[in-house]
């Protein structure tokens, strides 16, 4: 130390850790930081806090979907499930027994596959308007894609036609009078597609009886997105070993609210229950967002959960005399 | 694989954070992928790391933060930490867990130059 004025004899390190000191010299230079700039002040490298959902892009143009479904009286379902589970073979199945049903109610399929039309292409032979979506080398579709699908279905165009009809200009603000029913059956997959919201009204989860009881456990997150999980394939349980009442069981723990019907879509077997479950609500306000009822949902549960730890504290009270 | 789409908005949200606030480079990324996410933070690591060349994103750091998930019990009425859907409420063992919190992936802070 020096005896003068106390100052360390061998200079410590410059306190601006973006100051480079020549070790033969002890020249500085101050632009010698990753900016190669020096602004009083500042430190070289600043942090940008941004706190933003990864989805938020997605989540934005699936919030448009369903104002445009719901401008169009257009009642979406995305279909998920793991490969071979009947989906198509449902869709098929539900296209011609909604035709018999209810012949005004309109119908219209999203099809999504890494490759091929195959499903489209069985959908079409029904009579009713498909579009393939080929996700090349994804694994789900996402709110983009179904945006892009839905402008392209005859479906959509015919709607439009019909707005350009005298005095009646091109208006997203009154229903039509016939309620129109869009599947989108997502890629099969039981893992990404729980993430990706599409701007549907419900995720249905179709799980066949030739696949585990425990799939429920094994891919939660789907499980937890959806509002139906459908068992398919019923008319095979005498022949597979899969415990129904477990399985439900599984479902239930991963999502407790969760509703859940079993049918074959070959036989015919429970397609009633489904067919009512999909025509339950189409006297509701065709304008009201689905994300409405969500949060009434949501408030619901926690007012219930709320009267439950309210409860406890009144029984845990000693009583006075 | 989703987490390569999901770096691929990750990296998205970077370039658009870049035009509204101009720097050269991210030298630090910090994520944070809730418990609920369905994110696997390694996979998200290996597909930033393999999107990164020649963005803004190379040469960064990338922390993923995984804070456990929140939940409402509907048999106690408790609010409670999870870390899977599969877990039972820590309080009173019961399986009625509505999930409340911790399903998002987010961008929470980038160290810029």
């Amino acid at each position: 130390m020096c005896v003068v004025c106390g100052c360390s004899h061998t200079p410590a390190s410059p306190s601006d850790p973006n100051v480079a000191v020549h070790p033969a010299t002890g020249d500085l230079h101050f632009g010698a930081g990753e900016a190669r700039v020096s602004v009083p002040g500042m430190s070289q490298a600043r942090a940008i806090k941004l706190e933003t959902d990864v989805l938020g892009a997605n989540n934005v143009v699936a919030a448009q979907n369903r104002a445009h479904f719901a401008s169009h009286g257009v009642t979406a379902y995305n279909l998920v499930s793991s490969p071979g589970s009947g989906k198509t073979t449902l869709l098929c199945a539900t296209i011609e027994a909604l035709k018999k049903r209810r012949p005004d109610v309109a119908l219209a399929v999203i099809e999504g596959d890494q490759q091929t039309s195959f499903d489209a292409d069985r959908i079409r032979a029904t009579g009713a308007p498909a579009i393939q979506i080929n996700t090349g080398k994804g694994c789900h579709l996402d709110a983009p894609m179904v945006a892009e699908a839905f402008s392209r279905l005859d479906l959509h165009a015919a709607h439009h036609h019909a707005h350009e009809e005298p005095h009646h200009g091109h208006s997203h603000d009154h229903p039509h009078a016939a309620p129109t029913l869009l599947f989108i059956e997502n890629v099969g997959n039981l893992v990404c597609p729980a993430l990706w919201d599409l701007g549907e009204k419900a995720k249905v989860a179709i799980l066949s009886v030739t696949e585990g009881e425990d799939k429920p456990l094994k891919y939660p997150d789907m499980f937890a997105a959806a509002r139906l999980m459908i068992l398919n394939k019923v008319d095979l349980l005498p022949h597979v070993s899969f415990d129904v009442e477990r399985c439900k069981a599984y479902a239930r723990r991963v999502n407790p609210g969760i509703e859940i019907l079993e049918l074959s879509a070959t036989t015919g077997q429970g397609m009633g229950a489904w067919l009512d479950w999909l025509l339950q609500d189409e006297h509701e306000h065709p304008h009201e967002p689905h994300h409405a009822t969500d949060a009434l949902h949501a408030r619901i549960a926690q007012l219930e959960a709320e009267l439950a730890q309210a409860k406890a504290h009144i029984t845990a009270q000693p009583a006075k005399a | 694989m989703h987490e390569l789409s999901l770096a691929g908005g990750i990296l998205r949200l970077l370039e658009q954070t870049r035009e509204r606030d101009p720097f050269e480079r991210v030298i630090h990324l910090r994520l944070e992928a809730g418990a609920l996410s369905g994110v696997e933070p390694s996979a998200l690591r290996f597909a930033l790391e393999a999107i990164a060349p020649g963005t803004c994103l190379e040469h960064a750091t990338i922390d993923i933060e995984e804070p456990p998930a929140t939940a409402r019990c509907m048999a106690c009425g408790q609010s409670v930490t999870i870390r899977s859907r599969l877990d039972p409420c820590p309080i009173c063992g019961d399986f009625g867990l509505q999930a409340t919190g911790g399903t998002e992936l987010r961008v929470m802070e980038l160290q810029v130059i």
